[in-house]
């Protein structure tokens, strides 16, 4: 990597950890000791299953939340305190910018669900005492959710290229909501005709599927994962987030700052 | 080579949200600076200052011309190593420190690991700033953050330095510091480049001024030539407590203050003076032509400008 991404992407990183970004890995904890707690109590059947899926999705929620929320702001905020000024006036070029934020934010979204990820096994541990070799399967799962922040990550940078963060975040919710529901809508537009045909087509295709990416509740009841989505899902993440990467790029690299 | 040399940037904005209309904000400027000199780009609030500065750092585009920095042109990227820019009221990532904030703006600016540490020690203490150790930037003050700003423009060694209002929010103290900063920068031949509207700040360091005006070039040159005495006048000080009677028939603006007798005349009547305080034996103290102001001039060329604007209109 360039050296100056690197520079930008670890000083995003101190930056959302010294602004206590990953205080919310306590707020995780709590919400995974007290499932597991208290499933415990229901059920001995269905604790596994629960913990995995409540702790999966978690991780999940929690890590959109976060790159949403700080993903909007790495540009607009810059621009706005002015912080930019000192470092575009030396021989950072625009796009090194957008890569760096993106690599930052990325890396701590990875450095958080490495924690979390830590939990969701303790807390799995705790209910079944001891590992089964499927519950590997559940690192596949935290791979696809990584993917997941990876194509977020890149959104919220697009949209805060030429947005406010209120809209930015708009935006990225919305795409993220809709993305989570694409399958749904990809079987709406085969149902349908004419320009509402046409239109949900489009729209279901330019969204991001995230609905490809949620196995959680496939690894919860154990089930094998086809190799074959895992290439897949890596590949779609991978030109899904270059292109509204290139896309942040270009529109920053013409921004007059005001 | 010119440090400078500024082709006909010029910058119109698009303003409005449905019926967008033009903003001028700078019209066409040529300007060139010279290597080694301090250069003080002079203007009122809003004359167009800080967006030449932010068309030359690229953080706004021209809507037309060019410019060359250090020989190159303006967009090379490599010409950034060369240079310092402080911004207006600059701010900085708080949750960093000093230390912290430099070493990240060395590693920008290409300085090596190895230099690194050393650099910024010694840049910390050229503007002042020691005993910070471990202290975030969000519990800096004003004037501590001006000096931050001082510093990270000229941590890499630059060619040249671009200052936007480097004595805002400064106490006289540290005005002072910075005034002697930039004419140490001076001495080891760096040029510097500084907009401000404090018209002595200016006159007691540049060696060139531009002044600008609603975007426009209104007055350029040599401070000695702006300042030059115009008007054709000596200023005559002597020691005593009256004004003698052949002085004031010699139609001299006279002022007495304690001691001192401070009298204004034609240059055409300093030997008639001089015979006349020799007659009256008063002790002649100093005999100066009556130099026009730095401000003098800036307002006439401001208040010329607003004339010109008026009958257009």
């Amino acid at each position: 990597m360039n050296s100056r991404i690197a520079f930008i992407a670890s000083n995003t990183f101190r930056e959302a950890v010294r602004d206590r970004v990953l205080y919310n890995l306590i707020g995780f904890a709590l919400i995974l000791s007290a499932a597991a707690i208290l499933v415990g109590q229901i059920s001995i059947e269905i604790e596994k299953l629960v913990v995995i899926n409540l702790g999966l999705t978690a991780v999940s929620l929690f890590g959109i939340v976060i790159a949403i929320f700080i993903g909007i702001g790495l540009v607009s905020k810059e621009i706005e305190k002015r912080t930019l000024y000192t470092v575009l006036s030396r021989p950072v070029r625009r796009w090194e910018f957008i890569v760096g934020k993106f690599f930052g934010l990325t890396g701590t979204l990875v450095v958080n669900t490495f924690f979390m990820a830590i939990g969701v096994f303790a807390a799995l541990f705790y209910v079944s005492h001891r590992f089964v070799p499927a519950d590997a399967l559940i690192f596949i799962a935290l791979y696809f959710i990584i993917l997941e922040f990876v194509i977020i990550c890149a959104l919220a940078l697009l949209f805060s290229s030429f947005s406010t963060p209120l809209l930015s975040a708009v935006f990225a919710f919305s795409i993220f909501v809709i993305g989570s529901f694409a399958d749904d809508l990809r079987g709406f537009a085969a149902m349908t005709h004419g320009f509402t045909r046409w239109l949900a087509t489009g729209a279901a295709y330019l969204v991001p599927n995230f609905s490809a990416f949620n196995i959680v509740s496939s690894v919860a009841h154990e089930q094998p994962v086809a190799p074959h989505l895992i290439l897949q899902n890596s590949l779609y993440a991978l030109f899904y987030a270059a292109t509204a990467l290139s896309g942040a790029v270009i529109i920053f690299e013409y921004r007059n700052l005001k | 080579m010119s440090a400078i040399e500024i082709l006909g940037l010029e910058k119109t904005y698009q303003v409005g949200f449905w019926r967008k209309r033009p903003k001028v904000a700078l019209r066409p400027l040529h300007l060139t600076v010279e290597e080694g000199e301090i250069f003080g780009f002079l203007g009122p609030n809003g004359a167009g200052k800080t967006t030449t500065l932010k068309l030359l750092m690229g953080l706004a585009f021209p809507t037309g011309g060019s410019a060359r920095i250090l020989g190159r042109d303006w967009t090379d990227p490599e010409v950034k190593a060369q240079i310092g820019f402080l911004p207006e009221q600059p701010y900085f990532y708080d949750h960093l420190t000093a230390h912290e904030l430099l070493n990240y703006y060395a590693q920008l600016s290409g300085v090596p690991a190895k230099e690194r540490s050393q650099r910024v020690q010694a840049t910390l203490q050229k503007v002042g700033l020691t005993d910070i150790k471990g202290v975030q930037l969000r519990k800096f003050s004003k004037g501590m953050l001006q000096r931050i700003g001082i510093a990270q423009a000229i941590l890499h060694d630059p060619k040249l330095v671009f200052f936007d209002e480097p004595m805002s929010g400064l106490d006289p103290m540290g005005r002072r510091e910075v005034r002697d900063l930039m004419e140490q920068l001076k001495q080891e031949g760096k040029t510097v480049f500084f907009s401000t509207h404090i018209l002595s700040d200016a006159e007691a360091l540049c060696d060139h001024v531009a002044i600008i005006h609603k975007g426009e070039l209104r007055g350029l040159g040599a401070i000695e030539d702006l300042t030059s005495s115009v008007q054709g006048k000596i200023e005559l000080i002597w020691q005593g407590t009256h004004v003698p009677a052949s002085i004031k028939a010699l139609g001299a603006e006279c002022h007495v203050s304690g001691e001192m007798v401070r009298a204004v005349l034609d240059e055409a009547k300093q030997d008639a003076a001089i015979d006349a305080l020799r007659r009256e034996h008063l002790r002649l103290i100093a005999l100066t032509p009556v130099r026009t102001s730095l401000e003098t001039y800036f307002m006439e060329k401001l208040r010329r400008a607003e004339t010109t604007a008026g009958k257009a209109s």
